[in-house]
Parts: structure tokens; C-alpha cells; sequence
């Protein structure tokens, strides 16, 4: 038995098909996750994300420690809300995890990953020393996403009047506090929407009065495919400790200046660069009938051998897309290497659907 | 739970077969469905092709999880294949015993009696 959400109950009631993910049973789906796929790309869909641990941030030293353990420079965040996605690295350069910190009236908070919660809570206490910070897990709260064209309207018409007008101001990247509740016009889908953090004991009956309201819920594979159309990295699968984000399509997340910001594992970064990229992570499409998964080979004429990290079948796009980690020099065509058989695909930038948009 | 109709024969391969008329109609078990997940291709095999014994691979059924091989419940020679999986694959998912993939003319005539009936069937899967 694994970790479970204070929505397990609800879950199980609601039909899901439960699969472990990084220690919790969680909803794999619900009947069908190409369909919870459509909804969210067409309409909205709900997701129980408690899984996830939120870090609150405090102490006089909060920024100085924070612009020192994240390869983003939360200094960059002037308004109370705001918020960007960073990298948090080890001595050698290697993702310890990714995470979106917001700014917020008492400090920062942290969202981070299920499976690397404890792991980034040892590290964090090892690199407290000497900063007058506080690291607060709050494990009684519960986090919701509702991700579609039509979440933030339908949310809105569920909620508090002040929640609806707040609901409508945040701009995207954006996090406030209300009451006891935190939103946030964030997500993992490629679509607007919210992820809304609560205390746990209002989880249920909010997530209840949704589907309810003829919102889908959506369980863990519908959120895999959305989050691959969108190219957006998972943990564990395109980015772990070996990796370094410069070869992750996390450059841009890197905040070089100032010069004199020592984040962690900056150094290892810097002879990464002076020496060479030698790898990227591209997007593949296979045109003909099939699915490309994670580990597959993919091999570039001329140029060296790579690896698919995320392989799946785009609803939207009704073919196979993956994310690969493929040699520098890889230019528009590779092969991969499915079940004994070589299949020609096409590279292409690592995001294919977004707002529900083909973009390849 | 899955269902499992009594009328049909199943293989341990999770295939369902049944007589119509001299031929040998299969298609996967509901059970089989609900464990492959959201069933995105299917490769048919050809018609003509000819299984030399029950449990020959006679194409592939590609969900979002897995790729899996399905084979004939008997001997015998493909007469005739499903095309329209080709556009509704998710037909497999929503309609198992309704979807046939291929039909066969068998080999021989009791090869159909040597499959599991769909008490046995359920006793396999544990219902």
C-alpha cells in the first residue's frame, strides 16, 4: 500500500483505476485517459495533485539562502504572486528536482515533486547552515489542478465572489493567497487554468462540488500525455541527478547574472559550457502507425546514438510523439529502434501542442 | 470485474473465439481491454496467413501502456479482418466482445472444444 491523498476515498467512488506513482496510489484514470485527454484540451478537467509537497520559505536570509540553492534567481520576483521555474542542483550540476516558486507576503513557497520530496528536504536542511531561514513542509494541505480553455470561468462560477475577482486578475505565472487557500494560473497541461492549494479537510467536498458541476476528473495518464504535448519535462524521466539542465531544455531557466551569484552547482555549469554542449533534448513524431517509449534508441546518421526519455501517444495529435536526448549535431531526421524494427521520425523542437494547437 | 459471456471460448492468451457458421470468430477479453488500457492501434494480420497451431502471433494490440502480441486460439487461415479498427481501435476498449479482429477457417473442427469455457476463464483471471 502506498502514500494516499485525502482523496483517495473519492477517487476509488469515482471508478479510478489506481497505479503507483513514485509510492502513491493514485487514479491512473477513470474509464478512459485518451478521453480525459480530449476534455482537457477542449474543455476542463480536474486533478488531485497532493501528492505534491508544498515548501513555505521564512527567516530574514529567505531570498540570500534561496538565490544560492536554485539555478533561477528568485530575485527576479518583485511582486508578491509572481513566480518562475527553477532547478535545484547539486555540486556537479546534476537536477536534485524542478519546482515553481512563487513569491508570497510571508517568504517563498515551494512546489515540488512527489517521489523527491524527502530528498529535498535533506538536502535543504544540509545547506541551512549559517542562514536564518525556515523550511515549513506543510503536509496539511492538499493541492487541486484544473486545467482547460474553460477552468478559470467554470472555477469561477463555484466559488466566493472575492475568489472569482481574483480568480480573474492573476495573470499567468501568477499566485495569490485567499483566506486559507492559494491560487495560482499555473499548470502542467499546456493549457491556462489553476492549481488551487487548500487545507486538506476542504479538499474533498471542493474536488466533490466540481465534478459535481460536470467537471471530469482526470487521473494520472491524461496528465502525462497533456504534459508531453507540451513538452514539459518529468523527474525521473528527462531530468534526474545525471543530468544538467543545459542539456535538459532548461537553459533558459538558468540565471547567469549576476556573475556573482553562486548557486549551487554553478561552477560544474560553467565547464560544462566552456567545454561544450554535447547533447539536447529535441521532440520525435512518428508519422506511421506505433508508440515510441521511453528507452528506445534513437540513432542519427553521421551523427551518434540517443535516447528517448518520455515516449507516448498524442491524443491531440493522433500519432506517437517522445522527448529524446540525442547528440548536438542531430538535425530534422533520426530513426528509432521499436521492438527490433528501425522506424524513420522527424525531430522537432520539443513542444508540440500548445492551447491546444498543433505546433509541429 | 470484467465481464465474461458464456456463450464464448476463451484462450489463456486472453483471446475470445466463437463459431459462426465453418469459421472461428476472435477478439480480446474484457478482461485483456481493461489491462491494456486505452487501446490507440491495432496490426490486423493478413488475410491468408496461416497459423500452423493454435497460439501462433497473429498481430499486435497497441495501447498507451504497452504493445502486445495476440495470437490464434486455433489453427487455421485468416479469411477475413476488422478493418474498421483501423479508425476506432478504442472499439476494442468500449465493445470487447463485439469488436472481432479476425476470423479464421480452422484446421480442424475441435479445436474450438479445447479452449477454456468462460467458467474457466473467469477461474484464470481470478473472478
Amino acid at each position: 500500500m502506498g502514500q494516499r491523498t485525502p482523496l483517495f476515498d473519492l477517487h476509488l467512488a469515482l471508478g479510478a483505476k489506481l497505479v503507483d506513482f513514485g509510492g502513491w496510489d493514485m487514479p491512473l484514470h477513470y474509464g478512459s485517459q485518451v478521453e480525459e485527454h480530449h476534455q482537457v484540451r477542449r474543455d476542463c478537467g480536474i486533478f488531485d495533485v497532493s501528492h505534491m509537497h508544498v515548501l513555505d520559505i521564512s527567516g530574514s536570509q529567505a531570498q540570500p539562502w534561496l538565490q544560492r540553492l536554485l539555478a533561477n534567481d528568485v530575485g527576479r520576483l518583485q511582486q508578491i504572486g509572481r513566480a518562475l521555474y527553477s532547478a535545484m542542483l547539486d555540486t556537479r550540476g546534476g537536477i536534485v528536482d524542478d519546482m515553481i516558486v512563487y513569491l508570497t507576503e510571508t517568504g517563498y513557497r515551494l512546489v515540488v515533486n512527489a517521489a523527491t520530496g524527502a530528498k529535498d528536504l535533506a538536502w535543504m536542511n544540509a545547506n541551512l547552515a549559517g542562514y536564518d531561514v525556515r523550511v515549513e513542509h506543510r503536509s496539511e494541505l492538499a493541492m487541486l489542478a484544473i486545467q482547460g480553455p474553460n477552468a478559470r470561468q467554470k472555477i469561477g462560477e463555484l466559488v466566493t465572489q472575492e475568489r472569482t475577482a481574483l480568480i480573474h486578475t492573476l495573470r499567468p505565472f501568477e499566485g495569490q493567497q485567499d483566506g486559507d487557500w492559494f491560487i495560482a494560473r499555473t499548470g502542467y497541461t499546456g493549457e491556462d487554468g489553476l492549481e488551487i492549494i487548500l487545507p486538506a479537510s476542504e479538499a474533498c467536498s471542493f474536488f466533490n462540488d466540481m465534478v459535481g458541476a460536470g467537471i471530469s476528473p482526470i487521473g494520472l495518464g491524461a496528465r502525462d500525455t497533456l504534459r508531453l504535448e507540451a513538452g514539459m519535462n518529468l523527474y525521473g524521466q528527462e531530468i534526474d541527478e545525471h543530468a544538467s539542465p543545459l542539456t535538459s531544455n532548461m537553459a533558459w531557466t538558468v540565471a547567469w547574472a549576476p556573475e556573482d551569484r553562486q548557486f549551487i552547482g554553478r561552477a560544474a555549469l560553467e565547464a560544462e559550457r566552456a567545454q561544450g554542449l554535447v547533447s539536447k533534448l529535441v521532440g520525435l513524431v512518428l508519422e506511421e502507425r506505433g508508440v515510441l517509449r521511453a528507452h528506445q534508441v534513437v540513432r542519427v546518421a553521421e551523427v551518434g546514438e540517443g535516447e528517448i526519455t518520455s515516449g507516448s501517444f498524442s491524443p491531440t495529435l493522433s500519432k506517437s510523439i517522445a522527448l529524446a536526448r540525442v547528440p548536438m549535431a542531430t538535425a530534422d531526421r533520426a530513426e528509432v529502434e521499436i521492438r527490433g524494427k528501425w522506424y524513420p521520425v522527424r525531430v522537432v523542437q520539443p513542444a508540440f501542442v500548445r492551447h491546444g494547437k498543433a505546433l509541429i | 470485474m470484467s465481464t465474461t459471456p458464456a456463450e464464448l471460448r476463451f484462450a489463456e492468451s486472453h483471446e475470445w473465439a466463437k463459431q459462426e457458421g465453418d469459421l472461428i470468430v476472435v477478439g480480446i477479453s474484457d478482461h485483456a481491454q481493461e489491462a491494456l488500457g486505452d487501446v490507440v492501434f491495432v496490426e490486423l494480420p493478413e488475410i491468408g496467413k496461416v497459423f500452423a497451431a493454435a497460439g501462433d502471433q497473429a498481430g499486435v494490440v497497441e495501447s498507451v501502456k504497452a504493445a502486445s502480441d495476440i495470437y490464434s486460439p486455433v489453427a487455421g487461415e485468416v479469411v477475413a479482418v476488422n478493418d474498421s479498427l483501423t479508425g476506432e481501435p478504442e472499439a476494442l476498449n468500449n465493445t470487447p466482445y463485439e469488436s472481432w479482429i479476425f476470423k479464421v477457417k480452422p484446421a480442424n473442427t475441435d479445436d474450438l472444444g479445447k479452449l477454456l469455457d468462460a467458467a474457466g476463464y473467469k477461474a484464470l483471471i481470478g473472478e
